[in-house]
């Protein structure tokens, strides 16, 4: 167990048996009252352990935005990236070790939006990487601004009138672009989300989880869903568990059905194993200079 | 003081000018002892289509500009070469030109020699035209002291597939053996 | 005994005729680069096409990126996986990859990033020659940071200076720029590979303590500045972030500790000046004539000078290899001695306005020879603009 630091939120409580998968003296954390980033994470370190890979061999990397703070919190090999560009960063790190255990937390505005391309590439290219995207529907961090996953009709302070454009459909994104694993829960789901984050963990080649979290804060408040509660409770209400769906048919829309579980599982050679045939083809090439 | 001179091949695509320049610039710049050379090419839209040029600028002490302005030797393949270069080839500069391609008119009266020779025919009873480029620099060779067989023999058979090699000898023999 | 397979090397000791991309790509090998991620960009391209063919021979990866973004991203995962890692690009691909180089200053990552420099700005001429982009590799990316570049002038430096780079760039982790132009990249010359054992290469310091006994701060610095650097999977539960932080990589987001990290990462390059700043001085002892130049510029000025020379001009030529941090204290004490100097560049003023901070209040004028991008000067121009101002 790692010394605790002198710190006012913990400092009487008991110590808890996650405590030395986080930092220490990181927490308290950022995130407000009634997120599900926090329960979120806490999956991610229960399925880090289901798994039983290495501690030392993973590493999480995360960009920016509420989600991409998770990284930091977490007590493992921790790179907080520039906004969009985890995932690319995720490569370059993940390749350099074939036993690496690449995870990448971060939210939808920086793996969609700023980071899409890089997205629809590392799926394309089966890049050896866990993929766990929180989905709260907009940017959270910067005050709730409207974003990718926002759906129409939807109040955020850039769509005043309501959000007039349709929205990522995140699960068929990954899934057209080559992801082999890719699921879809909410995160009321904690039993099943964490099977799957197991079992995205232990996915050889790019795995994508979308996570539908609760904002309440910045998306909850201008929606009519007051609260962590009553997002959750809208979730339940709204949730349809349909394993092996053609996620296209996942679509999210305003007050529709949310469409759960696991749509790809397939096997492929990842970008690690693609390159590291090329070091037996290039053996008996002579260098021209 | 400077030693400088300079060479221009020019042709059209696909006759190979590029590799002229490297061979020619390698074999001086690694072979001929107190020599340097730099070999630049047309680059981008300029080496799309037609024209084709390489330059190699030869000198006995540190090259300070590497490109060819002022051409002391002009080896030139196609009409189309001729014409847009010939205004850069200095005063009394001496010609190599493939005869059968390029059509010479006053302006190359100011060359001090011209060289003339049916490279691409040449290279053709060799069962490919693809081998003017060095039929040409075999010629080029025997009639200059710009760089020596032997030199050029080493480098091109380092640079060249092996399955040419043998009929690149052969076509460099036909223009080191060509009367013009 | 079983006979052992011919490994291809890393370092391909011999006498060469090639071109600058390809020396900096050799270069980048011979200093232990085991990984490229890049983006196809003129006039830089043959850089990764090199390393596309090479780096699978010596054991590392080349990745073909998505767009810049990515490129430069990759290049710092790896780095932080362990790796020396490169990528390469011209400006508008520099452009893109600024903000993530601002990452690998905060982050303290080893990097070196090619700019085999075109005319800009923006398309502006893909296949000329420019050296606009200076600037831009000294203040590209936001906020107040050191950075170091380097200015190769033949197709050899090419070769030396990615050394260089790759050792500046682990000694005092930070990404290192190695500006090249198109003239450079793409004319062949002789190039001589040293041997294995003339190849000295530099590697990251390693943290003291051991894994997992104590939590490991990844900030703390020595006293030269630069802290240890813990990589991915060494069992240190490393942390870093592009957030101002701390000793131990938590984000503190207040103005001392802003302060602190900023002072120290620009220190760490600032007081060691002394072992980055390289140039070369030629005919300079007498010199009332000064011409400043650096890249290919330098070699025609090189030959101004002789030109100058042959005429009973005083001339000679202070060449600048390491262009970032800025040779201020040789230029001052020239600008003592000297009646002018000369900068000449491939732009419009960029190092110009540089010199004339450094010799501010001294004896000599300073003026630009100045050329916007598309071609080099010849020495006989240079010359005659020096006349004008004599």
């Amino acid at each position: 167990m790692i010394k605790k630091e002198s710190n006012s939120m913990i400092l009487d409580a008991e110590a808890h048996p996650l405590d030395s998968y986080l930092r220490p003296g990181r927490i308290p954390h950022i995130w407000c009252s009634g997120c599900s980033l926090g329960s979120i994470t806490t999956v991610v370190i229960e399925a880090i352990i289901e798994s039983e890979i290495d501690p030392k061999n993973i590493a999480i990397v995360s960009g920016i935005g509420c989600t991409g703070r998770a990284a930091g919190y977490l007590n493992f090999d921790s790179f907080h990236t520039t906004h969009g560009r985890a995932l690319p960063f995720a490569i370059g790190l993940g390749i350099t070790d074939p036993n690496r255990k690449v995870i990448v937390i971060s939210g939808d505005g920086d793996i969609a939006s700023i980071g899409g391309n890089h997205l629809i590439h590392a799926a394309r290219r089966n890049a050896d990487i866990t993929v766990f995207c929180v989905n709260n529907f907009q940017y959270g961090m910067t005050g709730g601004q409207v974003g990718p996953t926002s759906y129409i009709g939807q109040y955020q302070t850039t769509s005043p009138y309501g959000n007039i454009e349709e929205p990522f459909n995140l699960p068929a994104l990954a899934a057209s672009c080559g992801a082999t694993y890719v699921s879809r829960w909410t995160a009321l789901d904690v039993r099943r989300m964490k099977e799957s984050f197991v079992e995205a963990l232990l996915h050889k080649g790019f795995s994508f989880v979308e996570i539908l979290g609760a904002c309440p804060t910045t998306y909850g408040r201008r929606n009519q869903l007051r609260d962590g509660l009553t997002i959750l409770e809208n979730f339940k209400n709204r949730t349809i568990l349909q394993h092996g769906i053609d996620p296209m048919k996942a679509q999210i829309q305003k007050d529709g059905p949310i469409i759960v579980g696991k749509f790809v599982e397939i096997q492929k050679p990842t970008l690690t194993d693609n390159l590291l045939r090329l070091h037996k083809m290039a053996k008996n090439v002579k260098p021209e200079l | 003081m400077s030693d400088r001179i300079e060479v221009r091949f020019a042709g059209f695509g696909g006759q190979g000018i590029a590799l002229m320049g490297r061979l020619v610039g390698e074999t001086i710049a690694l072979h001929e002892k107190g020599k340097t050379a730099i070999m630049t090419q047309s680059y981008g839209p300029e080496s799309r289509g037609g024209a084709s040029s390489s330059d190699v600028v030869i000198d006995t002490t540190e090259i300070d500009f590497p490109k060819a302005t002022h051409y002391d030797y002009f080896v030139c393949m196609s009409e189309e070469a001729y014409t847009k270069y010939i205004g850069r080839m200095k005063e009394r500069g001496v010609m190599f030109v493939e005869e059968d391609l390029v059509i010479l008119d006053a302006h190359a009266k100011k060359a001090s020699k011209i060289f003339k020779i049916p490279a691409t025919a040449l290279a053709e009873t060799l069962g490919s035209k693809l081998y003017a480029n060095i039929c040409m620099l075999g010629y080029v060779c025997a009639n200059t002291d710009l760089f020596k067989e032997k030199d050029f023999m080493k480098v091109m058979k380092d640079k060249v597939r092996a399955r040419f090699i043998e009929n690149n000898i052969k076509a460099f023999n036909l223009g080191k053996n060509h009367k013009g | 005994m079983s006979k052992k397979t011919e490994e291809i090397p890393d370092i391909l000791t011999g006498e060469y005729f090639t071109t600058g991309n390809l020396a900096v790509a050799e270069g980048s090998l011979a200093a232990g680069c085991k990984y490229f991620g890049g983006y196809p960009i003129t006039p830089s391209s043959e850089v990764a096409e090199h390393m596309a063919e090479r780096l699978p021979q010596v054991g590392g990866h080349f990745v073909q990126f998505e767009d810049e973004l990515a490129s430069i991203a990759s290049v710092l995962g790896a780095s932080w996986g362990g790796w020396k890692s490169c990528t390469a690009t011209s400006g508008p691909g520099y452009s893109l990859m600024v903000e993530n180089i601002g990452l690998g200053v905060m982050m303290e990552t080893p990097c070196v990033i090619v700019n085999v420099q075109r005319g800009g700005p923006s398309t502006g001429l893909p296949t000329l020659v420019g050296q606009q982009d200076v600037q831009q590799a000294r203040w590209g990316s936001h906020g107040d940071y050191e950075i170091i570049a380097l200015s190769p002038n033949s197709v050899q430096e090419c070769f030396d200076l990615a050394i260089d780079a790759f050792n500046y760039a682990e000694k005092y982790r930070v990404p290192v720029t190695i500006l090249m132009d198109e003239t450079i990249g793409h004319m062949s010359e002789r190039l001589v590979i040293p041997k294995r054992s003339q190849v000295k290469r530099l590697n990251r310091k390693k943290p003291s303590d051991k894994p997992g006994q104590q939590i490991h701060l990844p900030y703390e610095a020595d006293k030269d500045l630069i802290p240890p650097m813990a990589v991915a999977g060494e069992g240190y539960r490393t942390i870093t972030t592009g957030l101002t932080h701390d000793a131990r990589g938590y984000p503190v987001i207040n103005a001392s500790a802003q302060k602190k990290i900023v002072k120290r990462l620009c220190n760490k390059i600032l007081l060691n000046k002394n072992d980055i700043i390289k140039f070369e001085e030629y005919l300079l002892e007498d010199a009332e004539y000064v011409l400043i130049s650096f890249g290919i510029s330098s070699r025609a000025a090189k030959g101004a000078v002789n030109l100058a020379r042959n005429k009973g001009i005083k001339a000679g030529l202070l060449r600048l290899i390491t262009i970032w941090p800025f040779a201020d204290e040789a230029i001052q004490e020239m600008a003592k001695k000297a009646k002018v100097i000369f900068v000449v560049e491939i732009n419009n003023g960029q190092i110009t306005r540089e010199v004339q901070r450094a010799a501010a209040k001294q004896k000599a004028d300073v003026y630009g020879i100045l050329k916007l991008g598309g071609s080099i000067h010849t020495p006989a121009e240079i010359l005659k603009e020096m006349e004008e101002k004599i």
